[in-house]
Parts: structure tokens; sequence; C-alpha cells
């Protein structure tokens, strides 16, 4: 048992291990047990549905394939969106306290600075543009957020080392078999979520498609640990003279780590490459002669791709498994955090609110969306990065010929577009905007902005469906059918006003649990909000 | 609304003026110049549709819309 345990976890190196083996009593049961919720996949997405669903106390088993999180960076650049949805699971702190957190991006051609930009991050947010975090760090502040929670009673339950080996689909459930070093097992989930990453097994079973485009390049990342005093700030080369013709990227991570990524073209010899001598000769021809250590190599291609349908009767898909984008604008992870975001409420009240089915309908409406535009941007960064022909080539040089001395192409120069929330324009959870003047950015659908609020900020009390009046007194409590919420009045300060009120005196708003806006108003209408929380819950789709 | 009807104050001097701006270039200096002049143009007229049309109408078809967006 000991051996067949570590063949499992000797298919990839990691770097935490999280969730060793453990039998579980499923695995005798004489007839295979029902969870509400079974998650596929233990990544950055399965882990925060999981926490998401046992803080509402919904049953979940997560099965991962392996007992931690794998050895290498992948994912670094974390936005304010995915650190706002940890603060609501808990763990935004710590990874704020662990991140490293910039906000100057400079673009380089040749040895020369071409431009630069500044995140310039909005006052009165409590969280920042961005910070810079390794994956494994965010996956296991995660797990660690869900061992507490599990301490505190939510139904959560991890098993490494079980990989899905097949589903299949019922009426009212999946069944499944599962792998384990002990042998398989069946298992059966009234709700299935896929968060099994970009090759989804879940997937390719069900003989779902997932159609995009290939990148015909190939990026070296080399991780290097070193003591420098280089400055936080995101470094991009074109045509640098230590990787000639092509791109470079440099970025510091936690732990005195950064990320060195080169562009290396699309015809090349993969394992000559990556061969140790040749990362250590690039690394040097990029940094000078310093001490370093290399920390992680990899060669990784992109797609960008999406399946037509996330969800498939019982079976749900989120994070990669759904939808695949160029690591260009940081939109995978902090994508995938924002489809965790919109399906835990929605699953919860299914289950638990007696809410329709369709409201599930709607998490395929609003992330399909979401996931168009992630593929959209990241597909413009790297039409920019690799041109396909000679005329693409031309006008990227055209701008990069320019950029320097005309402000007007500045726009241009595209070395990543980063991630932001989607807004869910035309959501049918949505009720018409009915607030004269309100400002555009909080029209229904969108994410609420944060502000200063209550001598802390708005974000911290948005944790559950809420109707929120500003300048005006809105009842602390509004109970309609299963639908309990949580009644905020706060003052119309600068700040707030600016962002809800526009040039209105005041307002109401009804939150959805997930902090996007549902529904706008200028006074409390106990008959409208009644609709709109109907249509909020999707009985009105 | 992009103007079809001729609108330049003299055609004959621009005309002349785009000739002389590429004499001596080399293949490739033309093209990087066309590219140039494509890009500050455009800014110039700043609106998409019309600059949608202008791109039609040079390539003599519908334009391939941005595979990704469709
Ligand atoms: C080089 C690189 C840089 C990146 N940089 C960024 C960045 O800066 N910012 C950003 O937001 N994103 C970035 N990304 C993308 C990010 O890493 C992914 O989007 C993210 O990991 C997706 O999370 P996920 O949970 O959907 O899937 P994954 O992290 O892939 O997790 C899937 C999990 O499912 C498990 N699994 C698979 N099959 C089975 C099975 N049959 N049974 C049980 N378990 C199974 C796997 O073991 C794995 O644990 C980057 C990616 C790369 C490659």
């Amino acid at each position: 048992m000991k051996d067949e345990a570590s063949a499992w976890t000797q298919r990839y190196e990691r770097a935490f291990q999280l969730y060793p083996y453990a039998r579980s009593a499923d695995q005798d049961a004489k007839v295979p047990v029902r969870h509400p919720v079974v998650i596929v996949g233990g990544g950055p997405v399965g882990m925060a549905l999981a926490l998401d669903l046992g803080q509402r106390g919904v049953g979940v088993v997560v099965l991962d394939d392996h007992d931690g999180v794998g050895q290498g960076s992948r994912a670094i650049c974390f936005a304010k969106r995915t650190l706002e949805i940890c603060d609501r699971l808990g763990p935004g702190q710590k990874m704020v306290d662990k991140g490293e957190q910039w906000n100057l991006g400079r673009v380089f051609r040749g040895e020369d600075q071409i431009y630069e930009f500044n995140l310039l991050p909005e006052d009165g947010h409590r969280r920042p543009a961005f910070i810079n975090l390794q994956q494994p760090y965010f996956e296991k502040f995660l797990v660690e957020e869900i061992r507490a929670a599990q301490a505190a009673g939510a139904p959560i339950d991890i098993r490494g080392c079980n990989r899905v080996l097949k589903t299949e689909a019922a009426a009212d459930h999946v069944a499944l078999e599962v792998d384990t070093p002990e042998g398989s097992y069946a298992l059966q989930a009234e709700w299935l979520v896929a968060c099994d990453g970009a090759n989804s097994p879940i997937r390719d079973g069900m003989g779902l498609g997932f159609d995009g485009r290939v990148f015909e390049d190939n990026f070296l990342i080399a991780d290097i640990r070193m003591q420098a005093s280089f400055p936080t700030e995101r470094r991009f080369w074109f045509d640098p003279p230590f990787n000639p013709g092509q791109t470079a990227l440099m970025h510091k991570q936690p732990d005195d780590v950064w990320r060195l990524d080169f562009q290396l073209g699309w015809d090349i010899d993969r394992s000559a490459e990556l061969n140790e001598t040749r990362v250590r000769e690039r690394v040097r021809e990029m940094i000078g002669e310093r001490d370093f250590d290399l920390v992680w190599t990899s060669i990784y291609t992109f797609r960008c791709c999406t399946m037509d349908q996330y969800v498939h009767g019982r079976v749900i898909f989120a994070g990669d498994s759904a939808h695949q984008v160029s690591p260009f604008g940081a939109r995978g992870a902090n994508g995938g955090m924002q489809d965790a975001d919109n399906l835990g409420w929605k699953l919860a009240a299914v289950l638990t609110g007696g809410a329709p089915e369709s409201l599930i309908a709607s998490y395929q409406a609003e992330r399909k969306h979401a996931g168009l535009e992630n593929i959209k941007n990241s597909s413009r960064t790297a039409d920019f990065l690799t041109p396909r022909s000679p005329a693409h080539a031309l006008f990227r040089d055209a701008v990069l010929d320019m950029v320097q001395d005309h402000a007007f192409v500045r726009p241009m120069v595209n070395s990543g577009r980063l991630s932001a929330p989607a807004q869910y324009e035309g959501s049918p959870l949505s009720s018409a905007d009915a607030l004269p003047g309100g400002p555009d950015r909080t029209k229904p659908g969108s994410p609420c902005p944060d502000a200063p609020a209550l001598s802390g900020y708005l974000l911290d009390h948005l944790t559950r469906a809420t109707v929120l009046g500003i300048g005006t007194a809105v009842p602390e409590e509004v109970t309609l059918g299963a639908v309990r919420l949580k009644g905020l009045s706060i003052p119309a300060d600068p700040m707030v006003s600016e962002r809800y009120l526009g040039s209105a005196a005041a307002a109401v708003y009804l939150i959805r649990p997930d902090q996007h806006i549902a529904a706008r108003w200028p006074q409390f209408d106990a008959a409208a909000l009644a609709a709109a929380v109907d249509r909020m819950m999707g009985r009105a789709c | 609304m992009l103007i079809t009807e001729p609108n330049l104050g003299n055609a004959d001097d621009f005309y002349a003026a785009l000739l002389r701006a590429h004499d001596g270039l080399s293949e490739d200096e033309t093209h990087a110049l066309n590219a140039r002049l494509v890009l500050i143009l455009a800014n110039h007229i700043g609106d998409l549709e019309t600059l949608d049309q202008a791109l039609r109408i040079a390539r003599g078809t519908q334009v391939e819309a941005d595979a990704t967006t469709s």
C-alpha cells in the first residue's frame, strides 16, 4: 500500500503535501454514497469553490489525483477581484501579506525603455490592483482556510490520490468511478463540478469539444532565486539584446524569486532549450554576472479555447477545464476564481434554498460571456507578441517605431491586458437599471467597486445577499420566501457617492452573494425589491 | 461616416507628396512607412465605424471578423 501511494505521488514533484491519501468510509460502503456536490480537481478553482460551498453548509467532496500542490509557480499575478473573493472566503489577508505588490510596468525595445505604465490603483479600495504570489502558496492558503472551516464544522472533504476514471450522467445525479492507491470505488454526486484543468479528463470522457486557436510559439520560464535590488515592477522587452528578435519578461515574486520568461519561437529543440546549462546561459545573458539558483524551469505553448456550453445536465465545468487563455494578462486563475465566485452561491441556493435549476443556467450565460472576453483579450496580446504573418509584423513594428515619440500609439502596445472582473451585461439575473443619473460602473451586472465605508471598507460588509441603502435607510433584514437579505444603510460619503450615486441623491442597491449588482433604485420599494430578488434567484429566467 | 466623395483640396499635390515620401526607400522601408502612415491617419480619424468602412473598401471585401469575438 505504501509503495502504491508513492507511485501516485511521484508523477510530479509537489511544492506542498496538503491532502495525503486517507481511506474514506465511502470506499467500504455497500451502496455508492451520494453527495450534494463532488468537485473533480483540487487546483485553485476547485478549492475556492469547495470552501465557498462548505461555508454555505453544502456538503462537498473534492477529489484530486495528487496529494498536494505541484512544484512550479505557474500563475504569479493575482488581481484585485481575486483578492476580494479571497477576503470573502477568508485567506485574502494572508495572500496580500505574503505577496509582492507592484504598480509600475516598463516596456523596452532593444535596450531602450519605450514606455511605462502605472496601474495607478484608484484610492479607497482595501486591495491593490495586483499582487505577485506563487500559485502553490495561493493554493496552500486556500487549503489552510478549508482546514479551519472543517474544524468549525463546514462539510468539506478533500480526498487526495483519488482519480476520477469515469462518470455517468443520470437525470438527478452523476455516478463516478474513482481510483485510489487501494483500488477503485463508486460514488455519486447530485452535482458534479469539473475543475480538472485544461486537459480535463471529464470533458474528454464526455466527448465534449474545446475549440479555439493554438498559438505557434514557445516560451521558456525560468524562475530564479537571487538577491537583487531591482525594483518590484514588471519589465517587458521587445527584441532585447539577450533574446534577439523575441520578447522577454521579468517579474518579482516573494522569497527573492524572479520570473524570467523568454519567447523562443516555434521551431525549437525543446530538450536542448530545457538543458540546464543552456537555461543558465540565457539567464546570465539577461541578468549579468550575479549568483542565482534555478527554482523552476518549464517550456510552455498556449492555446485560447473554450467549451461551447459550461453546463451539461448535472455536470458543470469551471476554470481551465471550461476555458483556457494565454498567460499574458493573467486571466487564467483570475478568471477561474470568478467562475467559482459565480457558481458557489447558485449551487447552494439550488441545493438548499429552493431556487430553480435555471439559476445554474445563468452561470453559463454569465461566465461564457466572461470567458470569451478573456479569450479575446489574451488572443490579441498573443497576436501582438507573435505576429502570424509579415503584414502583422509590419504593423507591430510600426507601433514600436513610433511609440517613443508619439503618445497616440501607446495604447496599441500590447504586452498584456491585465485581468479585470467581468461585467455581466444583459444577465438574466439583473433587473433593468432604475437609478436615473447612476454611474455606469455600478449598473446592474457590475461587480461592486470597493469604497471606504463604516470605518472600514464596503466589500467587507457585502458577505451575503444585501439590500444596500446609500444616503437612505433600508430595513435591517428582509425575508422573501427562502431568501434572507441583509439590510445595510450607509452614508453618502464622497467616494461612495462617486461610485454608486453619480448625480442621484440617494440609492438602494440589491447586491448578489458574489458582490455583483442585481438591481438599483432611487429609494426603497418593497414590491420592486421582491420582483428583483425573484429575478436574481433565477425565477424569472 | 467615411467620406467617399472627393475631399482633398488638391488631389495632385497630395499624390505627389505621397510619392515623394517614398522616393529612395527600399521595399521594406516603403512598407514600414505605409504601416506608420495608416496608424497615424487611423488615430486622426478615431471613429471605429468609419475605419471599418475604410478597411472594407481597401480590402475590396468584407474583412474577416476577429475570429475570437464571433
Ligand atoms: C506559465 C503559466 C503562467 C500563468 N500565469 C498566470 C497568472 O499570472 N495569473 C493567472 O491568473 N493565471 C495564470 N496562469 C493560469 C493558471 O495557472 C491556471 O488558469 C489555473 O491553474 C487553473 O486552475 P484550475 O483550478 O482550473 O485548474 P488546475 O490548476 O489545472 O487544476 C486541476 C486539478 O485537477 C486535477 N485533476 C485532473 N484530472 C483529474 C482526475 N481525473 N481526477 C482527479 N483530479 C484530477 C489535477 O491534478 C489538478 O490538481 C498561468 C499558467 C501558466 C502555464
